[in-house]
């Protein structure tokens, strides 16, 4: 019989110790998780991010990446968006009573690999072991801190009129790759979720200019949600160009086939850059060089027209408005 | 041909506008009597595009705006039935009721789902053995044939517990109901696409002959919308009307003769009530006698209090082509997207949702 979590994995007692110590511990192996404390205990001197985020994905395998991948990704990001270097993440796993222990193994092999790649340490962590139904299989929560270097003044209020609007990639793949594993929905697609830490990334981009405003990771509610975000906060009209904007065939079929426009699928491993026009090119340059930004495009510019509003060139040259998604996405009917 | 890009092309549109605008003489007002179409025409800002001589106004090709009212209260009044899954296509959760929709019937316990396909929902029949399984059929011809395949394989593998609420609409007989009411005068028929990839072209004969106007069958890319509305111009310019094709890639003039078989074999034509058209005759499908076994109100006695009209919505009159979203009070307003009053803001399809989301700077 294959090995489950069982109620007693989060009693805090002998066998989590022995899950901890076992899968976690050593997987994650670093000095100031070994210390066994109930906080880490670390020294900064510098300007701080920090930031949090739950992960509920369903299902938690996909293609491109699980949910532990996701958790190291994401939170990453988040610091990666105020031009962070992220340093330190907690992690804690809410788990369903019945859980295979070997889909736990693989979660926290990702989370190993990809907290590796992004240069980040786990260095506290907690785990709860719930009953069946009162959780679906597995949710992890992960909190970040990360530095900002010296002089980085990076926020969503920061874009100016005349700046440019890059986008590190192409859009709609996490959200199309998770949909064709959705159970009831299945389809068959060689789609891969574009799940990626990008922190570093982003240090090469402020290597090549500062002259960057406005950093952020477009997830739910996709590309359109995230220029409306960006439009509201900086009191600025945002101006794209359908035709500049990277789109896959695969997800540009799968949109067509389930009703969807990519512009509001969710993505988890691509940034928008607000940057100074005159720096736009280096900056997309730098971009363009790493590998989770080849490719990378300048999308459109941010204007001092209708402020808060995001408008687009469809490819007929007309204009139209792009608002923020309302709702879930729901399949159409015909 | 990857079927997508290809019809998107923006070379290609330009050229087509650059030739409508040319030949475009008289003013016409076109009528496209798709919801998918309406969606395609904003999202590309294809009015904008095209001359000042050109109108063109929305039709009721949306199947969940116009389904009635005391339609949706039917399939809610089904979702409180003890032992009833409703299943459904996803835009249909959020459409308001008289005092409810499925989305809240759900959040009150009531156990909704929803399927891409009914074979999703038969699944759904054969894993859960003490339950009944209803499907919400809402839809045109296009839709209908997969519903009446899931009732012939329900017949087929002995699935009891499987019923269809049949709420589908046929779309020539409401296009003659609007045509014949003359509220709206018509200079030409933007015909849907994917209905008549089931109907065939020939569905839309009586238009062009018996009320002399052009129709042309469109695909939904920009470049398929551009080319039928440019076919509509030459057909206007030279004083005729007859039933052509934009949209070869998908439909021919008999349609698919299987999916046509399998429909009338389900089911056969009765009177509907559309929203803002009232009953409109051999509109609708209910199920033959035969698969009586598998009709939602056959199987149970679905009880439902007299329907409430949303007061100041102007859906109905929206999907007649005789408004427009920016004439009513409630646009923008009272409804919207997120708090819709009437179906047309609902669905992904409704002319109010595709006004709200993509219409121009000026909110045209």
């Amino acid at each position: 019989m294959e090995d489950k979590i069982l109620l007693a994995h989060g009693s805090g007692g002998k066998l989590a110790h022995d899950l901890i110590v076992k899968n976690f511990v050593s997987a994650l192996d670093n000095p100031l998780l070994a210390q066994m404390d109930d906080a880490a205990v670390f020294d900064v001197k510098h300007r701080l991010a920090f930031t949090t985020d739950s992960y509920v994905v369903n299902p938690i395998f996909f293609p491109g990446g699980n949910i532990g991948k996701l958790a190291v990704c994401g939170t990453v990001n988040d610091l990666a968006t105020s031009g962070a270097r992220p340093l330190y993440l907690s992690l804690a796993l809410i788990i369903e009573e019945g859980l295979p222990l070997k889909d736990l193994k693989l979660v926290i092999d990702s989370i190993k690999t990809t907290a590796e790649e992004a240069g980040v340490k786990i260095v506290t962590g907690d785990t709860k072991v719930v009953n069946r139904g009162s959780a679906d299989k597995l949710f992890i929560n992960t909190s970040g801190i990360g530095i900002i270097p010296e002089g980085i003044m990076i926020s969503g209020s920061n874009a100016h009129p005349g700046d440019k609007v890059l986008l590190s990639g192409t859009i709609g793949d996490h959200g199309i790759a998770v949909l064709s594993k959705r159970e009831g929905i299945s389809f068959e697609t060689h789609l891969e979720s574009d799940c990626a830490p990008l922190a570093g990334m982003v240090a090469e981009m402020l290597q090549a200019s500062r002259n960057i405003h406005s950093l952020r990771d477009p997830t739910r509610g996709g590309l359109a949600t995230t220029l409306n975000e960006l439009a509201e906060q900086s009191k600025v009209g945002i101006r794209i160009e359908e035709a500049k904007i990277p789109v896959k065939d695969e997800v540009l079929g799968a949109c067509e086939m389930l009703g969807f426009d990519p512009l509001y699928v969710a993505n988890e491993g691509k940034m928008i850059a607000i940057v100074a026009a005159e720096d736009a090119e280096i900056i997309l340059k730098a971009m363009q060089k790493h590998r989770y930004g080849k490719d990378a495009a300048v999308i459109g510019e941010v204007i001092a027209d209708h402020p808060s509003r995001v408008v687009m060139k469809t490819l007929l040259g007309s204009s139209r408005i792009v608002d923020m998604l309302v709702g879930d996405l729901l399949p159409r009917i015909c | 041909m990857k079927y997508i890009t290809e019809f998107r092309n923006s070379e290609l549109a330009q050229g087509l506008i650059t030739d409508i605008r040319q030949k475009s003489k008289r003013n016409v007002r076109f009528m496209e009597f798709c919801g998918g179409h309406t969606v395609s025409i904003f999202k590309y800002g294809i009015r904008q595009a095209l001359p000042p001589t050109i109108e063109m106004v929305s039709g009721p090709g949306c199947p969940v705006c116009v389904t009635a009212t005391s339609d949706i209260d039917k399939a809610v009044a089904l979702a409180g039935i003890p032992g009833v899954i409703i299943t459904s296509f996803g835009d249909m959760l959020r459409v308001p009721g008289s005092r409810s929709s499925l989305q809240k019937a759900r959040a009150e316990g009531a156990d909704v789902r929803i399927v891409y396909s009914t074979m999703d929902a038969l699944k759904i029949a054969q894993e859960n053995p003490d339950k009944t399984i209803a499907f919400i059929g809402v839809g045109f011809e296009t839709t209908a044939p997969t519903i009446a395949v899931s009732v012939l394989q329900a017949q087929q593998q002995g699935i009891k517990n499987y019923c269809v609420l049949s709420l589908h609409k046929l779309c020539p007989p409401v296009i003659k109901t609007i045509l014949d009411a003359g509220e709206v005068k018509l200079d030409g028929l933007v015909c849907p696409g994917h209905v008549s990839a089931v109907t065939g072209s020939n569905a839309w004969q009586f238009v062009a002959r018996d009320y002399g106007i052009p129709c042309v069958v469109a695909g939904f890319e920009p470049t398929d919308i551009l080319q039928c509305v440019d076919m509509l111009v030459t057909q206007v310019e030279n004083n005729q009307a007859k039933v052509e094709i934009a949209y070869k890639r998908g439909v021919t003039p008999e349609g698919n003769l299987e999916a046509q078989k399998v429909m009338r074999q389900v089911f056969e034509p009765c009177p509907a009530k559309w929203r803002g058209m009232g009953v409109v005759p051999g509109s609708g499908l209910k199920l033959r006698h035969e698969f009586a076994c598998y009709d939602a109100e056959v199987a149970f006695e679905i009880k439902t209090e007299p329907a409430i009209e949303p007061k100041g919505c102007l859906c109905g009159e929206i999907l007649r082509g005789a408004k427009t979203p920016a004439d009513c009070r409630l646009f923008r307003k009272t409804c919207t997207p997120e708090n819709p009053v009437g179906p047309c803001m609902v669905s992904s399809e409704g002319s109010c949702s595709a006004y709200y989301l993509y219409g121009d700077i000026s909110g045209r």
